[in-house]
């Protein structure tokens, strides 16, 4: 039985496990790698289904990526009734165009590439978002799914902060015990003593 | 005590002295600055710790601060004794992501770098585990006479022995000549007369025998579960090679076997690699045959300033090592907003612990040596 | 029986030890430094320099486009582009660099700054024996010692030098062919123009429409 499209999987999964929220993410590139963005409550129960199901059997995970999308600001352009003064001292009132800037809250996510040894099919990929990049940094550990995540889950959360909830070792792995920032992250700043690297941009 | 996972008995320690030694960094039989943390019970292992990262250079920042293009020397030095697959493992995401075709001549080309390298990579495991066995350098040093003549391949081909630089997005950097794919002929033809002197050098060895069969096992099932991919895994007796698999590049081309091994021990691992330097050999033939004429780059790809659509791809390939893969997200820039890599030598280290605890601490050494790691992908 | 693997093993080795005295294939130590391995023609080590001619400052044929500096991996690269201009091999006015360093405890040989000139102007040298007591200035590379002849990039990469040499004459005849071409265009109009002012009387044209004409 072949890996069904994205938006089965979403169906079966959906049913297969109740109150788990799946959303299929569309790729843009020529690779077509759609991924699906699952709900950290239900996380593990939906890696299970995946790693056990007969038809699938995603028993090899192939890849735990930690990605940082810092804060951004969005604005639009709204139109808004305000009193204006003319010249001669008259008010009235008018609709005037203003620039609105909302902040958009960014999250850390860690992405997830799963394959079958059995069945020679792949990949599925999942992707998991944290609230904010400050506070609520938890995610479930599927380690005890996939215990190729083990050493990979460590680094997303040396590297970026990523907390995993139910890692059976969860500390820093590249980075000595002790080091105090998160080095892969958009914001991290080295420091003082090493050479600036300067961002080209293209 | 049988344990149930590992299905096979494990020394349980007594009430005594537990003594803690750390391995490394500086060691010579540890394949790079590695340490691995070891309670010990006397002679028999307790808990085993690998540490790493004293390499890590924060490759994937630099790539992301990079272009694409510049992205692709310092893959070279991810697994710096297997320069040519890292360059093909990497360039072949980046044609996922934007979606570029590779002509003819340039997928064999690939394939033969890419084959000699592996070979190349085997013979100089074979030759590191036999010395960390006791061998004293001898296998190691044919190996390397071996491999120095590949090395003098790539140098006329590409410029550089290690640090090769060669393969492009959308093709190869530069063409090989009709004299270049002679003299890889005519050393593919002297091959097989060397990796049959090889193996006879020790492969009925008793003491080899003695100190490797039934030493690290790693069970079918925890090896699937772990992620192990490789020669490693093929030993644990998983049909699982990325070139079948995945159908990269041309290999369906061509005719070769999977070798697979029944226990999953050193002495498994040990013969995978053998097994798998006579496939490539073949393989080498079949494509030096075939090989035919053409142009190795499309001229209309732009390696300078590439900007491939917003999107993401993960590309992957079998490495001497494992598998290889690259996950590249990209924003629609000239850089690459995530670049990843998956170290297959990182995540074959996971199951270092299950497989040594029990072990003689003299066994931890072969162990790690037929897990077959380098500290640049490692750390990265 | 016992040891046989041990005998096999010891059968190969003696092969090979006694074999090294007979077979080439066998005895493989290069005695550096009595004897040097003899690099391919593609071997690259650090990047040089080109000039032609004579003159390293007039024949250098970097026109400092910086596009080097952007390419290159670890940003060894470091150009400060000169005020004034002088004329390069096809006789357009290019500016050059004035400073030029490589900081070769820095760059990583990658060639990429070779791929990316569309000047012909930095090219990959072969020497290996760099070695110097003075960790910072020794390895800090200034145009001085970057520019080398031509003829010494003929002497080392000549398969190279043969294309890229063939391809620049092949570039200067057509700029010295486009060059004639448009003197000849020119002198034509200026000789049919004089030919017309030099017969009848023209329509009345007023100053500016005349002008624009010339132009």
């Amino acid at each position: 039985m072949a890996l069904p499209s994205p938006e089965d999987l979403k169906a079966q999964i959906e049913a297969g496990v109740p109150g788990a929220s799946v959303t299929v993410i569309q790729n843009g590139s020529p690779s077509a790698q759609h991924s699906l963005l699952l709900d950290a409550e239900h996380a593990r129960a939906v890696a299970e289904l995946l790693r056990d199901h007969d038809g699938w059997r995603l028993d090899y995970c192939s890849l735990v990526t930690g990605v940082d999308w810092p804060d951004t600001e969005t604005s639009e352009k709204v139109k808004v009734k305000k009193m204006v003064k003319a010249a001669d001292g008259t008010e009235s009132e008018e609709e005037v165009e203003e620039v609105r800037k909302t902040k958009v809250a960014g999250y850390l996510e860690a992405v997830y590439h799963l394959f079958s040894m059995e069945k020679k099919h792949g990949p599925v990929v999942l992707r998991l978002r944290t609230a904010d990049r400050g506070a609520s940094v938890h995610l479930p550990s599927l380690t005890p799914v996939w215990r190729g995540a083990e050493f990979q889950e460590r680094e997303a959360f040396d590297l970026y902060g990523i907390i995993f909830d139910g890692h059976p070792d969860l500390r820093r792995i590249l980075m000595w015990e002790g080091f105090k920032d998160y080095p892969m992250r958009k914001d991290y700043v080295p420091p003082a003593d090493e050479i600036p690297v300067v961002e080209v941009h293209r | 005590m049988r344990d149930a996972l590992l299905d096979r008995d494990v020394y349980e320690p007594e009430e005594g002295e537990i003594m803690e030694v750390s391995m490394g960094p500086h060691h010579p039989s540890t394949h790079g600055v590695f340490r691995m943390d070891v309670k010990l019970e006397g002679e028999r292992v307790v808990k085993l710790k690998p540490v790493f990262g004293y390499l890590h250079r924060n490759h994937e920042k630099i790539a992301e601060h990079g272009a694409y293009l510049s992205a692709i020397p310092y893959t070279d030095r991810l697994d710096y004794l297997c320069s040519m697959t890292n360059n093909w493992g990497y360039v072949l995401a980046v044609e996922k992501l934007a979606g570029i075709a590779v002509p003819e001549r340039a997928e064999y080309l690939r394939v033969i770098v890419a084959e000699l390298t592996r070979f190349q990579n085997h013979a100089g495991l074979i030759g590191f585990l036999l010395q960390d066995m006791g061998a004293s350098g001898t296998p190691l040093m044919y190996a390397f006479r071996e491999r120095e003549k590949i090395l003098d391949l790539f140098e006329s081909l590409s410029g550089a022995r290690m640090m090769c630089n060669y393969m492009r997005f959308g093709g190869l950097r530069v063409d090989a000549t009709k004299e270049w794919l002679d003299e890889v002929r005519a050393l593919v033809g002297r091959l097989p007369q060397f990796v049959d002197e090889y193996e006879a050098l020790l492969r009925a060895n008793e003491i080899l025998l003695a100190r490797t069969q039934g030493t690290g096992v790693l069970p079918r099932e925890l090896a699937i579960n772990t992620g192990v991919t490789g020669p490693m895994l093929r030993a644990s007796g998983v049909n699982y090679d990325i070139r079948k698999v995945d159908h990269y590049g041309i290999y369906d081309r061509f005719t070769f076997k999977v070798p697979l091994g029944e226990h999953g021990d050193v002495y498994d691992r040990y013969m995978m690699r053998l097994l798998e330097m006579r496939e490539t050999l073949k393989l080498l033939e079949q494509a030096l045959h075939d090989i035919p004429e053409g142009p190795v780059m499309d001229p209309k790809v732009r390696l300078r300033g590439l900007r491939p659509k917003a999107g993401e791809a993960y590309g992957r390939i079998e490495s001497p090592k494992g598998e290889l893969g690259f996950f590249l997200i990209s924003d629609g820039s000239g850089n690459p907003y995530r670049y990843r890599v998956r170290p297959p030598s990182m995540i074959n280290l996971t199951i270092l612990e299950d497989m040594c605890v029990g072990e003689n601490i003299a066994d931890t050494v072969i162990i790690l040596g037929s897990v077959d790691i380098v500290l640049g992908e490692v750390d990265r | 029986m016992l040891g046989e693997g041990i005998i096999q093993g010891l059968v190969e080795t003696a092969r090979n030890f006694f074999g090294s005295y007979t077979e080439k294939n066998r005895l493989v130590t290069v005695q550096y430094p009595e004897e040097r391995h003899e690099l391919p023609e593609a071997s690259r080590n650090f990047p040089f320099l080109l000039y032609d001619g004579k003159d390293p400052e007039a024949g250098l044929r970097c026109v400092a486009c910086q596009i080097c500096e952007k390419e290159c991996p670890p940003r060894c690269i470091h150009i400060e582009k000169s005020k004034d201009k002088k004329p390069d091999f096809v006789g357009k006015q290019q500016a050059y660099p004035a400073v030029f360093d490589i900081d070769v405890s820095v760059c990583m040989s990658c060639q990429i700054c070779v791929e990316v000139c569309p000047f012909d102007a930095i090219r990959m040298d072969k020497v290996y024996e760099l070695s110097t007591d003075d960790r910072f200035g020794g390895l800090l590379y200034t145009k001085k010692e970057l520019a080398k002849p031509n003829e010494y990039y003929q002497k080392i990469h000549p398969v190279e030098a043969a294309e890229t040499d063939g391809r620049r004459v092949k570039e200067a005849e057509e700029a010295k062919a486009k060059a004639a071409a448009a003197e000849a265009a020119a002198k034509a109009k200026a000789a049919s123009a004089a030919s017309a002012a030099a017969s009848g009387p023209q329509p009345v044209v007023s100053d500016a429409i005349a002008k624009e004409k010339q132009s």
